[in-house]
C-alpha cells in the first residue's frame, strides 16, 4: 500500500532524515516513535508532498508520487500536529473547505462531512464555531478535516499533543474504527503507551535514521531480559544470597529490590519453573509472584541509552 | 486547476475577512472617518475660492500712500486683512491666529515716494510673521510690494503731489554726479513731469500710477474639464488606498497564523498546484480591495458628492492593481515554506520588495 525507500532530508549540515525505508499494508498501523527532532515530521512531511526529499522516494499502491497535481495525493490524508482549523468558521465550514481541496462538492461533499463528524462524534456540534470548542473536540475536528476525502492512508502527526485522557481515548476508538475498516495509519508519537495501544508495527526513529523496525513482539525481543518475574521473597538470606541464579541457564538479569527479587528472562515458559525451583531448593519462601514485560519505553532505553522523554 | 477547491480558498479568505470585525472596522469605517476629516481640513467639497491668509497691516504713518497700501491689501482676495495694533499682532502670532503683520512705519509716505528716484533714506518696513508660515510670509511680501508699487507712483504722478517736482530740483542741484548721469535723469524726471502734467489734465493715467503690466484668470484643473474642485475626492483616494494596503497586511498576518496552525500543511498535501492556491488568494484579496473601494467611494458619493470623473475601468483597475502585489506577499511565502523551516522565514522580505509597486496606483482614483 505505502512504501518508504531511502528517504533523505538535510538541512545545511544536519541530517534530518537518515535513508528512513519501510512498508505500510492495508488495515496495518505502523507507530513512528522518537522523542521531538528525531525527524518524525520530517518523514511524514515527506510523504504528504510537503517537502522534496534530497534523495528516495514515496510509493503508493506501487507508485511514486511526482508533483503538487498527483491524483495518488488523493490516497493521503494528513493529520498535522498543529491544528489546522479556522476557528472563525463552524466544523461544517471547514470540513467543506477541507473536502473542495479534494475536489468534493454537493451531494457526497454533504454525505461525507455528515459522516466524517458521526465518525468523532461532533454531529451535534456541527453548526458550532470552532472557536468554541474544547481542546480535545478541535483535536477530534482535525481528523475528522483529514477524512473528509475517504484516503486509504491516514498520515497522523502526534494527533493527541494536548489532549486529556478522555478525548486521547476517543480518538483512539476512532482511529481503532478506521483500521477496522482497512486505513493504513502512519502514527508519530513519543508516547509509547499510544503505540504499544494501536501500532501493529514499530519504526523506532532516533536522530534521524531507524533503529528498530519490527512488529511490536519483535521489538520488544530487542532488549534482554524482556520478560520480568517479581518475586516477593518471605525469607531473604545475607548479601547476595542470590547470586547462584545468575548460573541458571536462560536467566539474563536477577536483582533485589526491597523484599522483592526481580528476574529478567527472555523465555518464560522454559526459565521461570527452575528460578522457582532454585528458590525452594535453597530454602527460601516466595509469597508472592508476578509477571511484567519490557515496554518500549524500556525499548527505547535499552537502544538508545535515554529515556525518550528526555531525549 | 481545480475550479471547486479555488472557489472554496477564495470563499474561505472571503469568509474569514468579513468575519473579523476588526479588520472591517478598519477596511471600511476607518478610512471613512478619517478620509472625511482631512477631507473637511483641505478645503470640503464644492470650493470656489482659495484659502485665505490672515494678515494684518499696522498703519503708522497715516499718509496717503501708506493708507492707499493699506486699502489695496484688504482689497486682494487672497488675504483676509485685520485691524490691529502692532502688541496686538504680536500677541495673534504667538497664538497662531495671524499669519504676517505688516507695520508701516511714520514717515513712510515721504520717504518711499523720494527713494522712489534717488534710491537713498529708504523706509523701512517690518514683517512680523509665524514660523511655521515662512511661505506665507512669501506670498504676503510679493502681495506688498505690488500694492507698494501702485501707491506710491499713484500718488507720485497723482494730482498735488510734490515727488517729481522735489525729485527734479534735487536730480538739477546735485552734486558729485556723473554730468552725463544727471542730464539723462532731468531729461527723464522732466519728460515724466510734462507727461504727468497733461494725464493730470485729462484726469487719465496719472491717477492710477503704475499698474501690473497683466491681468490674471485663474482656472482650476480637475478631472473632468470645468468640474468643481472636491478635497473629499483626494482624502478619499488617499485612504482607500492605504486601507486597501492595510487589508493586504492583515491577510498577509491571518495567513501567517494558519500556516503556524497547520492550515497550509492541509493545503499543500491536498493535490493542488501553487497556481490554484496563488490564483485564489489574488482573487480573495481582489475582491476585498475592490468592495473597500466601493464602499469608501459610495459613501464619498452620497455623502460628499465625491465623483469618479475619469476612466470607472481605470478606477477600478487601480484595486486590482494594489491587490495583485497584496496578495503576492502571503502566497509567495506559501511558497518559500516548502523549502525552509518557520525558523529561517523572513516575513518582511517580501512585503518590502513589493511595496514600490503600490505608491505607482496611488493618488490616481477620486480625483473630481
Amino acid at each position: 500500500m505505502l512504501e518508504v525507500s531511502g528517504l533523505h532530508k538535510k538541512y545545511g549540515d544536519l541530517v534530518a532524515v537518515h535513508e528512513v525505508s519501510f512498508r505500510a499494508e492495508a488495515g496495518e498501523t505502523v507507530g513512528l516513535l522518537g522523542p521531538n527532532g528525531a525527524g518524525k515530521t520530517t518523514t511524514v512531511a515527506m510523504i504528504a508532498g510537503l517537502l522534496p526529499p534530497d534523495r528516495g522516494e514515496v510509493r503508493i499502491e506501487g507508485r511514486a508520487v511526482r508533483g503538487d497535481t498527483d491524483p495518488l495525493k488523493r490516497k493521503l490524508g494528513l493529520v498535522p500536529q498543529d491544528l489546522a482549523l479556522h476557528p472563525e468558521l463552524s466544523a461544517l465550514a471547514n470540513l467543506a473547505l477541507f473536502g473542495a481541496l479534494y475536489g468534493m462538492a454537493g451531494a457526497s461533499l454533504k454525505r461525507e462531512m455528515g459522516a466524517a463528524l458521526e465518525l468523532v462524534g461532533l454531529a451535534d456540534r456541527a453548526k458550532d464555531r470552532v472557536g468554541t470548542f474544547s481542546g480535545g473536540m478541535m483535536r477530534r475536528l482535525n481528523l475528522a478535516s483529514a477524512l473528509m476525502h475517504d484516503p486509504q492512508i491516514l498520515l497522523l502527526d502526534e494527533p493527541t499533543v494536548g489532549v486529556d485522557p478522555q478525548s486521547r481515548n476517543a480518538i483512539f476508538t476512532n482511529l481503532e474504527e478506521l483500521k477496522r475498516r482497512g486505513k493504513t495509519l502512519v502514527y508519530t508519537t513519543h508516547y509509547m503507551e499510544e503505540a504499544e495501544r494501536l501500532c501493529d508495527r514499530i519504526i523506532i526513529i532516533d536522530h534521524g535514521k531507524v533503529i528498530a523496525n519490527d512488529r511490536l513482539e519483535g521489538v520488544r525481543r530487542l532488549v534482554p531480559g524482556v520478560n520480568l518475574i517479581e518475586i516477593e521473597i518471605e525469607n531473604p538470606g545475607a548479601n547476595g544470597w542470590y547470586d547462584g541464579l545468575r548460573e541458571v541457564a536462560g536467566i539474563e538479569t536477577v536483582e533485589m529490590e526491597g523484599p522483592k527479587l526481580r528476574v529478567g528472562m527472555s523465555d518464560l515458559n522454559r526459565t521461570a519453573p527452575e528460578v522457582l525451583d532454585w528458590i525452594r531448593a535453597h530454602g527460601y519462601r516466595y509469597t508472592h509472584l508476578a509477571t511484567q514485560r519490557a515496554d518500549l519505553e524500556t525499548v527505547f532505553l535499552t537502544l538508545t541509552g535515554r529515556s525518550v522523554r528526555n531525549a | 486547476m481545480s475550479m471547486t477547491a479555488y472557489q472554496a480558498l477564495v470563499r474561505r479568505d472571503l469568509q474569514l475577512f468579513f468575519r473579523d470585525r476588526r479588520a472591517v472596522l478598519m477596511c471600511f469605517a476607518a478610512p471613512i472617518l478619517i478620509g472625511s476629516f482631512f477631507g473637511y481640513l483641505f478645503g470640503g467639497s464644492g470650493v470656489t475660492d482659495t484659502a485665505k491668509i490672515p494678515v494684518a497691516v499696522i498703519d503708522e504713518d497715516g499718509s496717503a500712500i501708506s493708507r492707499r497700501l493699506a486699502k489695496g491689501m484688504a482689497e486682494d482676495k487672497t488675504l483676509e486683512l485685520r485691524t490691529v495694533t502692532a502688541a496686538e499682532a504680536r500677541t495673534q502670532i504667538q497664538s497662531g491666529k495671524l499669519t504676517v503683520a505688516a507695520i508701516i512705519p511714520k514717515g513712510f509716505g515721504d520717504l518711499s515716494g523720494k527713494a522712489l528716484f534717488r534710491g537713498s533714506d529708504k523706509p523701512q518696513i517690518l514683517f512680523l510673521y509665524d514660523p511655521s508660515h515662512s511661505a506665507e510670509l512669501a506670498m504676503v511680501r510679493g502681495m506688498f510690494t505690488q500694492h507698494v508699487m501702485e501707491s506710491v507712483t499713484a500718488e507720485a504722478f497723482g494730482n498735488n503731489s510734490t515727488v517729481l517736482d522735489d525729485s527734479l530740483r534735487d536730480a538739477t542741484q546735485a552734486k558729485g554726479m556723473n554730468p552725463d548721469d544727471q542730464k539723462s535723469l532731468v531729461g527723464m524726471l522732466t519728460s515724466l513731469q510734462q507727461w504727468s502734467g497733461r494725464a493730470k489734465a485729462s484726469g487719465g493715467l496719472g491717477s492710477a500710477g503704475l499698474t501690473m503690466p497683466y491681468s490674471v484668470k485663474e482656472e482650476a484643473v480637475t478631472g473632468k474639464k470645468g468640474g468643481q474642485y472636491n478635497a473629499y475626492g483626494h482624502s478619499f483616494a488617499g485612504m482607500g488606498v492605504q486601507f486597501i494596503l492595510m487589508m493586504g497586511m492583515e491577510a498577509g498576518l491571518v495567513l501567517l497564523l494558519q500556516r503556524q496552525g497547520g492550515i497550509w500543511r492541509r493545503m499543500r498535501a491536498a493535490p493542488l498546484s501553487r497556481a490554484t492556491i496563488v490564483a485564489a488568494r489574488v482573487s480573495s484579496a481582489t475582491i476585498d480591495a475592490v468592495v473597500i473601494l466601493l464602499v469608501i467611494f459610495g459613501f464619498a458619493w452620497l455623502v460628499f458628492g465625491v465623483k469618479v470623473e475619469g476612466s470607472m475601468p481605470g478606477f477600478l483597475l487601480i484595486a486590482v492593481a494594489i491587490g495583485r502585489p497584496v496578495a503576492r506577499i502571503p502566497s509567495g511565502r506559501w511558497l518559500q515554506s516548502t523549502a525552509r523551516t518557520a525558523s529561517t522565514r523572513t516575513p518582511a522580505r517580501t512585503g518590502i520588495s513589493e511595496a514600490p509597486i503600490w505608491p505607482a496606483s496611488f493618488g490616481s482614483a477620486g480625483r473630481s
